[in-house]
């Protein structure tokens, strides 16, 4: 395992399928790392082009949609603070029947050139969405092949019914109670999915509740052994 | 998008009859379907820039719309269709939108493709 390194200098390669996907379960963990002078690299592999929410009402149809979809993710990450991000150009529900040694490739040559200390992903099984397990099982993957001593951190997102019985509680619990102006800026940013109003109410939540809904994030360190 | 108007849209299906079209044709519950519900059952189907050619078509229903097209050899049909894109003169652009705006069911014609 390599070094997580101090956050001034911490390099973190976030590999997700869908713009959205960093919004409710990363971007906390991402703008407090960032504060601490972390590089954020995020590397985004579709555009979300299938994606069933248009805005409501509708304002999106499928041929519109990945364009507004890319302007959201370019928004949501200004919103979080992350420093570059990659567009992998993947097409959305599809990442599962992809050339997995085409898709491989492309991961392993984030890794060589970026050498991540921390990679953040989904956790392969356990991460409900197709698209999800797929992105999560590429990178553990492609991780896997290197030698134990350059293999990344890599925290991963589950969120599946059976996830606490089969994989336990999560191993790292990030408070990031103090970053909710950058997570729900970034939840904003994408209006086409989101209707961030309508379910926060029309009173102005208060801090507290907030903090209780969207201030702490989880993940599950993947063991390779 | 904005709700159909199925005399506008009758007179673009005429428009683009017995011609090679690019087709989307798209109908799903979304892939959280059984996440948030155990009782419900997952199901999506897609495809996008197959080629048809219709002899006939017509809009019917009095909203959710249903169309049906008259190939040569076999039929294209469509239920729940909610939506179209009026501004869009090239094309026939139809979905079907839920109560809380979600796409179910997509039907996309176009002389080009997708």
């Amino acid at each position: 395992m390599r070094d997580e390194g101090t956050s001034m200098n911490k390099r973190i390669l976030v590999i997700l399928p869908h713009p959205d996907d960093e919004a409710f379960g990363i971007a906390g963990t991402l703008a407090k790392a960032i504060r601490e002078g972390a590089k954020v690299t995020y590397a985004c592999l579709t555009l979300g082009e299938m994606g069933r929410n248009m805005g409501f009402p509708p304002f999106a149809n499928r041929i519109t949609l990945p364009a507004i979809r890319k302007l959201e993710l370019e928004e949501s990450c200004r919103a979080i603070g992350i420093q570059d991000l990659r567009m992998l150009g993947f097409h959305d529900k599809t990442i599962e029947f992809e050339d997995q040694d085409a898709l491989d490739a492309r991961i392993d040559g984030l890794l060589k050139e970026l050498h991540p200390d921390l990679v953040i992903t989904f956790y392969p099984g356990y991460a409900v969405h197709p698209d999800h397990d797929a992105t999560g099982a590429a990178v553990v993957r492609t991780i896997r092949r290197l030698p134990p001593e350059d293999r990344p951190v890599v925290h991963c997102v589950a969120f599946a019914k059976d996830t606490v019985q089969a994989l336990g509680h999560a191993d790292i619990v990030n408070d990031v109670g103090d970053f909710l102006r950058q997570k729900m800026a970034s939840i904003g940013a994408h209006k086409s999915q989101f209707q961030v109003a309508e379910w926060l109410g029309t009173n102005k939540p208060k801090e507290k509740e907030l903090r209780e809904r969207f201030g702490t994030e989880r993940f599950w360190t993947y063991r390779f052994e | 998008m904005q709700p159909i108007h199925p005399e506008q849209v009758q007179q673009r299906i005429d428009a683009l009859k017995g011609q090679d079209l690019y087709i989307h044709l798209e109908m799903t519950t979304g892939a959280y379907a059984a996440h948030h519900d155990n009782t419900k059952h997952p199901a999506a189907t897609f495809v996008t820039n197959a080629t048809i050619r219709y002899l006939h078509g017509s809009i019917a229903g009095n909203g959710p719309y249903r169309v049906g097209l008259k190939m040569l050899n076999g039929w294209l049909y469509s239920e729940g269709l909610t939506h179209w894109e009026e501004t869009d003169s090239e094309r026939l652009i139809m979905a079907g939108h839920d109560s809380q705006g979600k796409l179910v069911v997509a039907l996309h014609l176009s002389r080009r493709p997708f």
